[in-house]
């Protein structure tokens, strides 16, 4: 394998923990809610995933465990804000700490123990195509499974009446209502995917990218999900790219210490955010961008009338 | 026309039965009874809170009724929800659009339709039958794109799809050009001759007795009256909503004109709002004792010139406005009031008043700094001067007739008239010299806005200059001096009130300046 190969393989391992989260968010917000929480939705993903493997010896019931996780800790998101009308900021912080520190006690007891990885994917003589072998058809299942989500999310929405639907309750929550459809279900039911894919995103770290369970093992990948999908301006292709974008200026970065390169690592690890802040300040002085991409009735509660 | 409706019979098409809806101990709509026939406009008047969007509300299965029912076609049916409605033939323009901004025309159609009507190329058939009614639409712009007017085509459009037997309108002309106006209702007469039935609610009487062949008059909740609008006069209509004879606004002719006290020459402003309108070389002058009014369509940069003038939007760098003599384009909007400028906003809730807090808060918010009795009602260390803000309400209260549960309540629990009335009163009560108000009566009873615009004639004569900026040319024609129309952030010179007529300022509000030309004959 050349060098740059394994640059490139080590990209897409470190990019699709984050494509994998943020693409559910990017559904979440464009119904309208605003989930701060998938660094905790992650992390539970992460530990219930382990500890599943790891019990059962199945990397696959690992995955699908973390994959219940994550919905059910979106769920209790989903409850208090969508249900209870608790403040959707201050809710979304309180679960990502909540996450961190109950996978902290669920794994508790795993800390150190072996993992089980999730195998790559092996076609005969297909993998084994020199140059490109490994990266295309040799890559870990979860890595097609990111690709195939981004390109359902952006023919779901851009193509189908559910996809419509979404939008509209996200642009405008009390015309959807006013034409009878029901706000709150479909955003209970985006919550749920962005939960799934949250969890998902979190089984990749500890089955796949460092197989075992260490505490805090997220390490703000749900924040710099976050900082994706309004980097994306919320449009799934682009997600795509910027996920991978940010994948590899973050490997770069570590190629670069190891070859003694003097850029700072932190000054490496906050470029994600400064290239949100960025794209934040594009989107706000294009007027036409901002209110066509904008889910409108971001992160505002929703209560019919009596 | 006539030969036409009576080859249709009419026939009760849906009949409402002692129907009343309760929310809490208080009676939104009380025992009412209503029946609508196909082949005919029937009028739903009444004041705010007469219970007419209630009624509505319940006919189009938004709300349930706490007792009594509702008969469609000679069938005692329960209208479950908004797509049973629909399904049972009943469509519904709102009066605030229920569409999507960031969505497409066919988009915003599709949305609403049951699954049957949305197969095949939805697209084609709405272009065709937008043209078919004189409602042209383009199915691929983007609503955001959109004029209010165009946009209320989509609501119409997408009804009509339907093919419903009963189209309910509310306010429909509320934000149109009066050939905008005259458009729908042709379009409202072939439909009826089609044979379908509507029920029109507003507040403009001309309109009622022009389209309509019934009308139930609603106040406070109950019937009042059902009567024939084409035999009622605008006046003994009004009488019937309001329940007394509605105040005449006196006009003293003879106000002294004095000087210039606002000017904007030369006005240049891009529009920090997205989709906003640039206002182009905007120029005007109101002069002590002078009512100005600006027309216009809803949208065409009424909102924008208000900030400008008010000081929300800034530009420091500029010697566009001139405030009582002064160049103000660098003051913030308390400085303009220290002038002795005052503003009232179009959003009375949100903008001109904040929901939760109290009256005398909200009287606080916009006069802390500038209350004119020499005396601040910022007492610096000493905190806020309560005493002065008690009685500051209690006077608004009284002089403008505030109505209110309790001496302080909430801004949000004041009906959308009272609370008009306590916004215009605020700043009426300093005796501004110079008084800007943005659409000072909309969605406003006949009762409060006979007051309004009483208190805006009496603050005039003595000898304030004051700017209306307005999308009701009744109101502009009872209130103003002189008129200039506003369009697409143009402005049209200033001309005297009585060398216009409604269908010249119509030309001018629709348009381009070829128009405008052609209106005077230039």
């Amino acid at each position: 394998m050349s060098p740059y190969e394994a640059i490139l393989l080590t990209i897409i391992t470190a990019s699709t923990p984050l494509l994998l989260a943020a693409i559910g968010e990017l559904v979440v917000e464009r119904s309208g809610v605003l989930n701060l929480g998938i660094e905790g939705m992650m992390v539970m993903g992460a530990v219930c995933g382990f500890a599943a493997a790891h019990v059962t010896g199945s990397a696959w019931l690992g995955v699908i465990a973390a994959t219940f996780a994550g919905i059910a800790t979106s769920l209790l998101f989903g409850l208090l804000t969508q249900t209870l009308m608790t403040n959707q900021v201050a809710t979304g912080l309180a679960i990502t700490l909540l996450g961190l520190g109950l996978s902290g006690l669920i794994g508790s007891g795993f800390v150190g123990l072996p993992g089980v990885k999730l195998a790559n994917v092996s076609i005969p003589w297909l993998s084994d195509l020199p140059y490109v072998g490994r990266l295309i058809f040799g890559q870990d299942p979860l890595v097609y499974v990111s690709i195939a989500l981004t390109a359902g999310v952006a023919y779901t929405l851009n193509h189908t009446r559910m996809g419509l639907i979404i939008r509209a309750v996200g642009q405008n929550h009390a015309s959807a209502h006013n034409l009878g459809y029901r706000v709150v279900a479909v955003r209970y039911a985006c919550i749920a995917f962005g939960g799934a894919t949250s969890g998902l995103a979190g089984a990749y770290l500890s089955l796949v990218y460092t197989p075992q369970w260490i505490e805090n093992m997220t390490a703000g990948r749900g924040w710099i999900a976050l900082a994706l999908v309004v980097f994306s301006t919320w449009i799934p292709g682009r997600l795509a790219a910027g996920a991978y974008l940010f994948g590899g200026v973050w490997i770069l970065g570590l190629y670069a210490q190891g070859m003694g390169v003097g850029i700072p690592s932190q000054l490496l690890s906050s470029l994600p955010y400064v290239a949100t802040i960025l794209a934040l300040v594009i989107i706000s002085t294009n007027r036409r961008l901002s209110l066509i991409n904008t889910p409108a009735s971001l992160g505002q509660g929703f209560v019919p009338d009596r | 026309m006539l030969n036409k409706s009576n080859n249709n019979a009419p026939m009760t098409l849906l009949q409402v039965t002692n129907i009343s809806k309760k929310f809490g101990d208080f009676y939104a709509n009380d025992n009412l009874n209503l029946s609508i026939e196909t082949g005919k406009v029937h009028a739903l008047l009444g004041e705010n809170g007469a219970g007419k969007s209630t009624l509505v509300k319940m006919m189009y299965g938004a709300l349930q009724p706490t007792s009594g029912s509702i008969f469609w076609q000679g069938q005692e049916t329960l209208i479950a929800s908004p797509a049973h409605a629909r399904e049972l033939g009943i469509g519904m323009v709102f009066q605030h659009f229920s569409l999507f901004e960031a969505l497409t025309v066919a988009e915003n159609i599709s949305l609403a339709l049951p699954v049957q009507l949305r197969q095949g190329d939805l697209s084609q058939r709405i272009a065709d039958l937008s043209l078919d009614y004189g409602l042209p639409l383009n199915p691929a712009a983007l609503v955001a794109d959109l004029s209010v007017g165009e946009r209320q085509r989509i609501e119409i459009v997408r009804c009509l799809l339907q093919q419903p037997k009963l189209l309910i309108m509310d306010e429909p002309t509320a934000v149109l050009t009066p050939q905008e106006a005259q458009a729908l209702f042709s379009t409202l007469r072939r439909l009826v001759e089609e044979g379908c039935a509507v029920l029109y609610i507003s507040h403009r009487l001309e309109e009622v007795k022009q389209i309509c062949h019934d009308a139930t008059i609603l106040r406070h909740g109950k019937l009042v009256a059902e009567v024939d609008p084409k035999v009622e006069t605008a006046a003994t209509l009004a009488q019937l909503m309001v329940g007394s004879s509605v105040h005449q606004v006196s006009r003293d002719a003879n106000g002294e004109i004095g000087e210039v006290l606002l000017s904007l020459s030369h006005l240049y402003q891009t529009s920090s709002a997205p989709f906003g309108v640039d206002l182009v070389d905007v120029n005007l002058q109101v002069k002590s004792g002078e009512i100005l009014a600006i027309a216009g369509v809803a949208g065409n940069g009424q909102g924008e010139l208000f900030s400008v003038i008010s000081g929300e939007e800034r530009n420091p760098q500029q010697h566009f406005i001139s405030l009582l003599g002064q160049v103000s384009d660098g003051l913030n909007i308390n400085q303009r009031r220290l002038l002795g400028a005052a503003f009232v906003p179009e959003e009375r809730m949100g903008h001109g008043a904040v929901e939760h807090l109290s009256l005398t808060n909200n009287i606080l918010l916009s006069r802390h700094a500038c209350n004119d009795e020499g005396s601040s009602l910022d007492r610096g260390w000493f905190g806020i001067d309560r005493r002065q803000l008690a009685q500051l309400n209690k006077a608004i209260s009284i002089n403008y007739d505030v109505r209110k549960s309790r001496e302080d309540d909430v801004a949000g629990s004041l009906s959308g008239g009272n609370l008009q009335k306590f916004v215009v009163g605020r700043e009426l009560n300093r005796k501004p010299k110079v008084l800007v108000i943005n659409q000072p009566t909309w969605g406003v009873d006949a009762g409060a806005a006979a007051l309004i615009r009483q208190a805006v004639i009496d603050l005039s004569r003595q000898g304030s200059a004051i700017l209306i900026i307005s999308q009701d040319l009744d109101e502009i024609f009872e209130l103003a001096d002189t008129i200039a129309v506003i369009s697409r952030g143009q402005l049209s010179p200033s001309y005297a009130a009585s060398e216009l007529s409604r269908e010249k300022i119509g030309l001018m509000m629709a348009g381009s300046h070829e128009q405008t030309a052609q209106a005077f004959g230039a």
